[in-house]
């Protein structure tokens, strides 16, 4: 449905997307997150032909973003960042200018309104001025726009940002549901929207694509990095650490106090679980054990780790894919 | 076509809605009110308009029209509409001349209000609707250059303080000094600067003469100035 190819932006001497090649499937919701500056925008713009790539290609539905530019803007709905809107029009008006512009009947912009108005929540508003609206009721009207002619592909940059927690909870349902009938691409840095919402995810930093699969293949990259966490009490902290190292499958020992208890932090070799060989040392030396766990990984370590990691070193290969195991 | 007629009626309604538009508006009935209270229509003075549409009128519109074009394109930049619009399935083309037309209609009203003075005049003496049909057929052509003019620096910035001030400054010089200017110049410049004065090419409607000559004028710069804002636009994308 979207296919990008060796994408690559520059603005005079900044190189805002270098090199960038994905594609995605028809249907479900793939989330490209990134840091500020990741060049998510950028590469937005140049799919919904506001901007020309410097070089490379891209297309949607099978439309080159440069030749096919009208088929391409016929087939995708936009709300870009700052959700743009003409302030002194009112929303239905607005709205129906929209759907002029995007060459729908009379008949289908009145039934279009109404069922946009009623899935992005613009019952109490329709009829009110734009400037007279919050950041969170802009946000849905923008949202509105770009989903009111049932586009193939739906971009979204930054949908959220604005928004109370339960407007925050109701458009991600939203972004789901919608993910059922069409493609949507779904830009943010806020990991737990990916996490909820995306299908996909793709990670930007420094301009190129970092990492790419489901949250859970990312996830699951770091699993092997879980650590295993006890508290106990009773001996003294270089008993507890020297004892835990001797464990087999452990890697390296933290240890720490508080409140006359010590934390102990076991990262074990990949592939191994440690649980249940602390647990027969705590029994077997007579300390009392109040919790042990897995610290599992999360979207977010996996995020920090690659996105520090490719700022780290701003030359070379991507760090991390789904496919390549190694991302020591 | 269709797309132009949509965007012309947004363009409208936010001269409408707008208070700038009705300050402008204000402005222009105040001032050739003014004109022709004091200059045309008092005791002893000749019958005849030509001194308001001659002089005043045009006067007036080089500074009102720059306010009404102003925030056409660079409001749309500033606020990132452009961004909205120019991923809708419109033309950069369509956008232009929509916006062109929206406010030349919005000029056709201020027109309008300008048939108050030949009616007031009608009662004095007779009216010489020839004449008064040329008269209006130089200031259409006049404004529609003045819109696309200001249009095109209204391309140009984001600001719209300096669209109005490249305006002013561009459209007083075609109208005022070019003719000037060109008294102080030999060979080409002074036939380039003699054909870019807009008064002289003006002057022939308000004195009733139709010549094909300064209707090509008119429409040519005019177009020419759509054609330059198309390519602004065009090339903003790929900054």
């Amino acid at each position: 449905m979207i296919r990008a190819v060796n994408l690559t932006k520059r603005f005079g001497p900044l190189l805002a997307v270098d090199r960038i090649s994905f594609e995605v499937e028809r249907g479900g919701v793939v989330g490209v997150l990134g840091p500020n500056g990741a060049g998510k925008t950028t590469t937005i713009r140049i799919l919904t032909c506001f901007q020309p790539a410097t070089s490379g290609s891209a297309s949607i539905a099978g439309f080159d973003v440069i030749n096919d530019s009208m088929e391409v803007r016929r087939r995708v709905g936009y709300l870009p960042e700052s959700t743009p809107l003409y302030p002194e029009m009112r929303v239905r008006e607005y709205l129906d200018f929209r759907g002029r512009l995007r060459a729908m009947s009379h008949a289908d912009r009145r039934d279009a309104i109404r069922r946009v108005a009623d899935r992005c929540w613009l019952g109490d508003f329709i009829d009110r001025p734009i400037n007279q609206l919050s950041k969170g009721m802009k946000q849905r009207v923008g949202l509105a726009d770009a989903i009111m002619h049932s586009p193939e592909v739906v971009i979204l940059d930054e949908p959220t940002i604005g928004l109370d927690p339960r407007q925050i909870r109701e458009t991600r349902n939203l972004i789901r549901e919608l993910g059922e009938h069409h493609t949507i691409l779904l830009c943010t840095h806020i990991l737990p929207e990916v996490e909820q919402t995306c299908s996909r995810t793709i990670i930007l930093a420094a301009g190129r694509i970092v990492a790419s699969g489901s949250p859970q293949q990312l996830r699951d990259q770091l699993s092997a990095k879980a650590r295993v966490v006890a508290e106990v009490q009773g001996p003294e902290e270089g008993e507890v650490k020297t004892s835990a190292a001797q464990i087999d499958g452990v890697q390296s020992v933290e240890v720490s106090s508080s409140n006359g208890w010590i934390r102990v932090a076991i990262q074990p070799k990949p592939d191994r679980d440690v649980r249940e060989e602390l647990f027969r040392l705590t029994t077997a030396k007579g300390w009392t054990l109040r919790e042990l766990r897995r610290e599992g990984a999360t979207l977010e370590d996996f995020f920090i780790q690659v996105v520090a990691k490719q700022q780290g070193q701003q030359e070379g290969q991507p760090v991390l894919d789904t496919q390549g195991g190694d991302h020591a | 076509m269709h797309n132009i007629v949509t965007m012309a009626r947004r363009e409208l309604g936010a001269y409408f809605l707008s208070p700038i538009a009705y300050a402008v508006a204000a402005v222009f009935l105040f001032s050739t009110g003014l004109a022709f209270g004091l200059g045309t229509f008092r005791n002893g003075a000749e019958s005849s308009l030509r001194p308001l549409f001659e002089f005043w009128v045009v006067m007036i519109l080089v500074f009102v029209l720059p306010m009404l074009t102003m925030r056409l394109l660079s409001e749309e930049f500033r606020a990132g509409t452009i961004e909205t619009l120019m991923t809708l399935p419109i033309s950069e083309v369509e956008v232009v001349l929509g916006k062109f037309f929206g406010a030349f209609v919005f000029y056709l009203v201020l027109l309008a209000t300008l048939l108050l003075y030949p009616i007031l005049m009608s009662i004095y003496g007779p009216l010489d609707v020839q004449l008064l049909i040329c008269n209006y057929l130089g200031l259409l052509l006049l404004g529609a250059l003045y819109i696309a003019a200001g249009l095109f620096f209204s391309a140009c910035t984001n600001h719209q303080i300096i669209a109005v001030l490249l305006s002013f400054a561009l459209l007083a010089l075609m109208t005022f000094a070019a003719e000037g200017l060109a008294q102080q110049v030999e060979g080409w410049p002074r036939a380039v600067l003699q054909h870019l004065s807009v008064r002289m090419h003006f002057a022939n409607f308000v004195r009733g003469m139709l010549e094909v000559n300064h209707l090509v004028f008119f429409l040519t710069t005019c177009g020419a100035f759509l054609f330059l804002t198309v390519k602004r636009l065009e090339m903003r994308r790929w900054q």
